[in-house]
């Protein structure tokens, strides 16, 4: 078992992810795949790449499916899924060795590979299925909101943001502190009515997704003026014109 | 309990050094062409990343720029030439030097040359190198010449060429920032994948648009729209012909712009019978005329005539005359058009489209928006303001891959230019070097070829008519794809999906050589792969090969690589220099000009050579005219590069438009300058000249824009483009087929030339329907899409992306499957008159119910691609082109015309009509038909376990970490929409590096 931090965390940094724009285009998966194959938990493994069973570490997953709703028709979503960076992390108390753990200074959750036994108890306690395993290196790996990115003065400023939420073509991911109620993220989450994935958990996730937004324009119901034909007859309409503007 | 908190900090370092060095260059893992950043280690690429100051990408990267890596980590990369040893499609080859493939090479082409340089079939895929590739043809001589554009989008090209001077994708875009109503037809996810994905992002947050999506499948962009209208394929002209018909009953369109900007005021002869039915009238000097409103005619160049679009003239020779727009209302006045009449065709109810057009009458009309921006027109006439009408569209493959596609592409220009909404605030905009005159020039060269003679212009062009047709006396084709022939006259792309076929029946030629480049042929590009395979290992009955020689340059061991006689390896796109050239295609958006270049970012670590490199070598070779000196040396010794740099089109205009002149001060013209390249680099490789604001809009009339594009060579003269609601070139195909004119076509196909060029946009059932509907018993549609991950790219044995999808099933609906009695999972046979493929049942709900559809392109043959055997990509993978026909049903007198759009070849793979059954229970399991497997070439072992980066962690550095940035997606329009989220700083606000840089 290992403890949280004695006193939580001020600083919750954590994504947010606009559900109404996502496209599943998995941009964001693959830019976080590259970015941490040299990173924190290098090397993201990959079985069998070029074989029947292809199969790797990836901290970040796209799942697209359709949605039924008697009343307002159905809808097909992408629901992008990494770690959540939660409050109460079951996967940082479960750990029997202390490799698991939650950063003080900014809440991210991170594996201390050094300490990792591969027991994954961690993954069996997260209740959102975001936890890695790397059967080559026998540990558990996790996203790790590019810590190595994040604050590296060894890149441009701009760069200095996870890669899925730099890269994100849409615009449909958003970064910062969620501790601060005063931060644009924090702004963006009140506004858009953002949302804790799986509440009942009581993990108190710090990532938030934004809802879809109603559909714009009424969506599939009226929302212009009718049109009114000029004529009751077709061929009335062009003599209307001519009625219209010829002088002669 | 352990106390996590001990030496935590140590822990994760959090400023690692990442990389030795960071090179920009242009991504080209599909066909956007994004600027990237690319962080190299070791020389191993650590980390690619978007260029935030690129105007492409703004700094995104999609899924495809980012496996990048592993596009260069591939396997599959050739190694060196190849020679066949074995027999064709075997894959059995010997390893060769470079000097020994390229005087190979160089033997077959000179050979043909000195007999008929027509005797050689060149052509490249998706190739961003055309105006290269097209006039090393050119100089070599032959006509047979095109890329890839016959299969993917010629209709939209040609359409939007021959009615409002632009198109779709590459030479246009939706106005993002301002457009109220947005509307995309069909499969759009390729063409462009990141721009578009970066406006949808920004028009959905501001909410104050609507995004309606126009697609069978309920996928991808589709997903996010407002409202998805779930059409019957191939229906998509009718459903626009059926708002036309409604805006015009309620006259909701434009007549101001209409009459200023289009032809809609122009008088149109009405002589049925004469060689002058349906001609525009024309004064003595050519000018066309138009009526007043008192009845007077006036030549269009007198500035006194406000015409008028209706009325009946008659004119000094006694014919009647009616304005073009007259013509065009009538026909979509016709009840026929009328929602209720499309509704059942469309599968989309009448009072939808009813709405729909209401809503777009609102956008355009009631939804007016002003800039309060000057300009001044191509007559000098002065606007204190420019009206725009926000309601812009995008089509792209859905609406291309028909039959009907050219006229149903039209029929979206026509109800643009009608609610005036053509590069307007909030419209569709043009991007430069567009617009052009209508269609733009030059007529495509090669009536005559000669041995040893370049061609008398570039192969590939625009007839104005008949008598720019590449036909004999007798009116039949010269090209090998038969492109500008009656069958296909306005073939802008060439029909590159024509020419194994013809190749191998030597109809209407034989050829000695045929050369192509970085497109799968042999698989998943081909339509009708089986016979494909066919006519590439065809043998005459002395033992030698129907089609002679076949040379093939690809950078990856494709299925194609099968069939070649010789190999020609080429490089990845991290290793070689390129130019994305305003001569070709480049990078401008509507409010800016562009142009970029690709520079070698990685050392070769194998014997293979950049494609250009290659052509420049054979080009010397073969002592082609502008590849040698009067002593026969080499003009650009340095290779591309030195081309890019030093080859001129005209006089101080050459493939790149920055930093011309001697001081590098010169934009789009200018003498060379060697250090041009080195400017782009320094620059990010890419070169942009920002319009003002009173040239961004109104291009086709804007005096201010037209002569910048003078300076630049884009236009010959600062006259207007004048778009076409009628098109007169049409017009004169159709007089032609009625007998009239010098150039006429064979009997046998007035017929189909008279029905299909009809002046004004026309709907008809794609020609698989009219088939079908005789009772063949193929009751669905079905269709491909790319997946986002992977669309347009070529390379789909990437090992990131292929965890992703390495199989596709063919979805189908959930009522259709019922109906079946198809459970999810489970095989099914999918029947076309062509052929039946074996494939696994998925189910979904958004889908129109009569269509089904999958993944294109994830079917490997087995050897391909260096994965193994069992890789589900061979096993589970297919490809619907299996069975699509390359050529349509016999006719009567037995002659089949290709799969293809009758106006401009395009070919038809989404006209596809087919039957499903469930499979009995033996035959789940695997994918059919199943090819035996290929040969491998010599390739570097797969490993069995990729650890990639593991030696690229980087060290730490003695650098204090510094504070984190927030970043909001969208953040102008959030910050716009929602109090507390600041403006103008963090990421994607535009005008954030202006900002930290002054």
């Amino acid at each position: 078992m290992t403890s949280l931090p004695k006193d939580p965390p001020k600083k919750k940094l954590g994504l947010v992810i606009d559900l109404d724009i996502c496209v599943g285009c998995h941009a964001c998966a693959v830019n976080c795949k590259e970015w941490n194959s040299g990173g924190h938990s290098a090397p993201m493994t990959d079985t069998d790449p070029y074989g029947a069973d292809p199969t790797g570490v990836w901290f970040n997953r796209i799942h697209s499916f359709e949605v039924e709703n008697k009343q307002t028709g159905g809808r097909t979503v992408n629901f992008p899924k990494s770690c959540l960076h939660c409050e109460d992390a079951p996967c940082v108390t479960v750990c029997p060795t202390g490799a698991s753990y939650k950063r003080e200074e900014d809440g991210i959750v991170l594996v201390n590979a050094d300490h990792c036994i591969g027991c994954k108890l961690c993954s069996w306690a997260c209740p959102y299925g975001a936890r890695e395993y790397d059967e080559d290196a026998g540990i558990m790996k996790k996203c790790t909101l590019c810590v190595d990115k994040i604050y590296n003065p060894n890149l441009p400023e701009e760069s200095r943001v996870p890669a899925c939420v730099s890269t994100c073509p849409v615009g449909a991911r958003s970064f910062g502190d969620l501790g601060d109620p005063e931060s644009d993220v924090s702004q963006l989450v009140a506004s858009r009515g953002g949302y804790d994935l799986m509440p009942e958990q009581e993990c108190r996730p710090t990532n938030k997704y934004l809802p879809p937004r109603p559909k714009r324009q009424g969506g599939e119901t009226q929302s212009a003026p009718e049109l009114m034909p000029v004529t009751d007859s077709s061929a009335g309409v062009i003599a209307r014109w001519v009625d219209k503007f010829l002088s002669a | 309990m352990t106390d996590g908190t001990a030496a935590r900090d140590t822990r994760a370092d959090t400023s690692p050094v990442v990389s030795d060095e960071v090179k920009f260059t242009t991504c080209y893992m599909c066909a956007c062409r994004c600027g990237i950043k690319v962080h190299l280690k070791d020389n191993q690429v650590r980390y690619i990343e978007g260029n935030p100051d690129h105007p492409v990408n703004k700094g995104v990267l999609c899924a495809k720029g980012s496996a990048g890596i592993m596009q260069q980590n591939s396997p599959a990369k050739l190694r060196k030439p190849l020679l066949r040893v074995g027999e064709r499609g075997e894959g059995k080859f010997r390893e060769i030097e470079w000097e020994e493939a390229l005087e190979l090479a160089a033997g077959w082409l000179k050979d043909a040359r000195a007999d008929d340089p027509s005797k050689l079939a060149f052509f490249t895929g998706r190739d961003q190198s055309q105006s290269f590739t097209g006039w090393w043809a050119k100089q070599y001589g032959t006509r047979n010449f095109a890329a890839h554009g016959g299969f993917c989008s010629v209709n939209m090209a040609a359409a939007g060429l021959y009615s409002i001077g632009g198109s779709f994708w590459e030479f246009g875009e939706p106005d993002w920032d301002l457009t109220k109503y947005f509307m995309m037809f069909g499969v759009a996810e390729d063409h462009d994948s990141n721009p578009i994905k970066i406006g949808l992002g920004k028009l959905k947050t501001r909410e104050d648009a609507k995004f309606v999506s126009v697609n069978p499948i309920r996928s991808g962009y589709s997903s996010i729209a407002d409202e998805w209208v779930g059409i019957t394929p191939g229906t998509d002209g009718l459903f626009v012909m059926a708002i036309i018909h409604e805006l015009l009953r309620a006259e909701k369109i434009d007549w101001e712009y209409l009459k200023r900007y289009t032809n809609a005021a122009w008088l149109v002869i009405q002589a049925e019978g004469e060689a002058e039915h349906g001609l525009f009238a024309r004064n003595t000097t050519g000018t066309p005329l138009v009526a007043t409103a008192a009845g007077k005619l006036l030549p269009l160049s007198d500035r006194k005539a406000d015409p008028v679009l209706v009325g009946s003239y008659t004119l000094p020779s006694g014919q009647t005359a009616v304005p073009a727009f007259q013509l065009m209302a009538s026909r979509y006045l016709d009840a026929g058009y009328a929602p209720e009449a499309v509704a059942e065709k469309t599968g989309i109810k009448a009072e939808t489209i009813r709405r729909i057009a209401a809503e777009i009458a609102d956008a355009a009309f009631a939804q007016e928006i002003t800039l309060d921006i000057p300009w001044t027109d191509w007559a000098g006439r002065r606007q204190e303001k420019m009206t725009g009408r926000p309601v812009s569209m995008h089509a792209m493959r859905g609406i291309s891959a028909h039959s009907n596609g050219f006229h149903t592409c039209r029929a979206i220009h026509l109800l643009q230019m009608l609610i005036g909404t053509i590069d307007v605030p909030g419209g569709f905009r043009h991007k430069p070097p567009f617009p052009k005159p209508c269609p733009p020039g030059p007529f495509p060269a090669g009536q005559e070829t000669k041995a040893n003679t370049p061609l008398d212009g570039m192969p590939l062009g625009f007839p104005k008519g008949p008598e720019d047709l590449l036909v004999d006396d007798a009116g039949n084709p010269k090209r090998i794809d038969k492109a500008y022939s009656w069958e296909y006259p306005l073939a802008a792309h060439g029909l590159m999906h024509s020419v194994i076929h013809n190749a191998w029946a030597g109809d209407p030629q034989e050829i000695d050589v045929l050369f192509m480049y970085m497109s799968n042929m042999g698989w998943n590009s081909a339509m009708n792969v089986p016979d494909t395979i066919r006519y590439l290992t065809d043998k005459k009955p002395d033992g030698s090969y129907k089609i002679p020689k076949f040379i093939y340059s690809d950078a990856y061991h494709s299925e194609t690589v099968a069939f070649a006689d010789l190999v020609l390896p080429d490089t990845t796109y991290l290793e070689r220099w390129d130019c994305i050239s305003l001569l070709d295609r480049p990078i401008s958006s509507a409010h800016a000009a562009g142009d970029a270049i690709r520079q070698p970012v990685l050392a070769l670590d194998r014997d293979v050579r950049p494609f250009q490199d290659v052509m420049l070598d054979l080009g010397v070779r073969l002592s082609l005219p502008g590849f040698v000196t009067e002593d026969g040396a080499a003009l650009y010794p340095g290779g591309y590069a030195d081309y890019m740099v030093h080859h001129e089109r005209s006089p101080d205009i050459g493939p790149l438009a920055g930093w011309r002149g001697t001081d590098g001060s010169g934009q789009g013209r200018g003498a060379q300058n060697p250090a041009q390249l080195d400017a782009y680099i320094a620059n990010g490789c890419f070169w942009e000249k920002k319009f003002t604001p009173e040239q961004s809009y109104y291009k086709f009339a804007n005096k201010s824009y037209l002569e910048e594009a003078v300076h630049m060579g884009w236009l010959a003269m600062p006259g207007p483009v004048v778009m076409e609601i009628y098109s007169e070139t049409m017009q004169k195909f159709r007089l032609a087929a009625q007998g009239f004119g010098d150039r006429q076509p064979p009997d046998h196909l007035r017929g189909r030339v008279a029905a299909f060029f009809d002046p004004l946009p026309l709907w008809y059932a794609p020609f698989a329907d009219e088939d079908i509907d005789k009772g063949a018993g193929f009751p669905l549609h079905a269709v491909t899409q790319r997946p986002m991950h992977m669309y347009h790219s070529w390379g789909s044995q990437n090992a990131w992306l292929r965890q992703i999808t390495a199989r596709n099933p063919m979805f189908l609906h959930v009522d259709l499957a019922k109906e079946k009695g198809i459970k999810d999972g489970d095989w099914i046979w999918i029947s076309s008159p062509h052929g039946r493929v074996k494939a696994q049942a998925k189910l979904m709900r958004g889908v129109n119910p009569n269509t089904i559809w999958t993944w294109n392109a994830i079917g490997k043959r087995k050897g391909a691609w260096n994965l193994k055997d069992d890789a589900p990509e061979a096993t589970k993978g297919f490809l619907l082109n299996h069975i699509i026909g390359e050529l349509l049903p016999p006719r009567e007198d037995g002659y089949r015309y290709s799969n293809s759009d009758p106006v401009t070849g395009q070919a038809a793979w989404y006209d596809l009509r087919v039957a499903i059954e469930k499979c009995a229970s033996d035959e789940f399991g695997e994918t059919e038909p199943m090819f035996p497997a290929q040969g491998s070439a010599d390739l570097v072992a797969p490993p069995a376990m990729l650890r990639y980066g593991a030696d690229l962690k980087g060290e730490k550095s003695l650098r204090e970490p510094v504070a984190m940035k927030e970043w909001i997606g969208n953040r102008k329009e959030n910050a716009e929409k929602y109090g507390g989220i600041e403006p103008g700083h963090g990421n994607q606000t535009p005008d954030r590096h202006k900002k930290e840089k002054e």
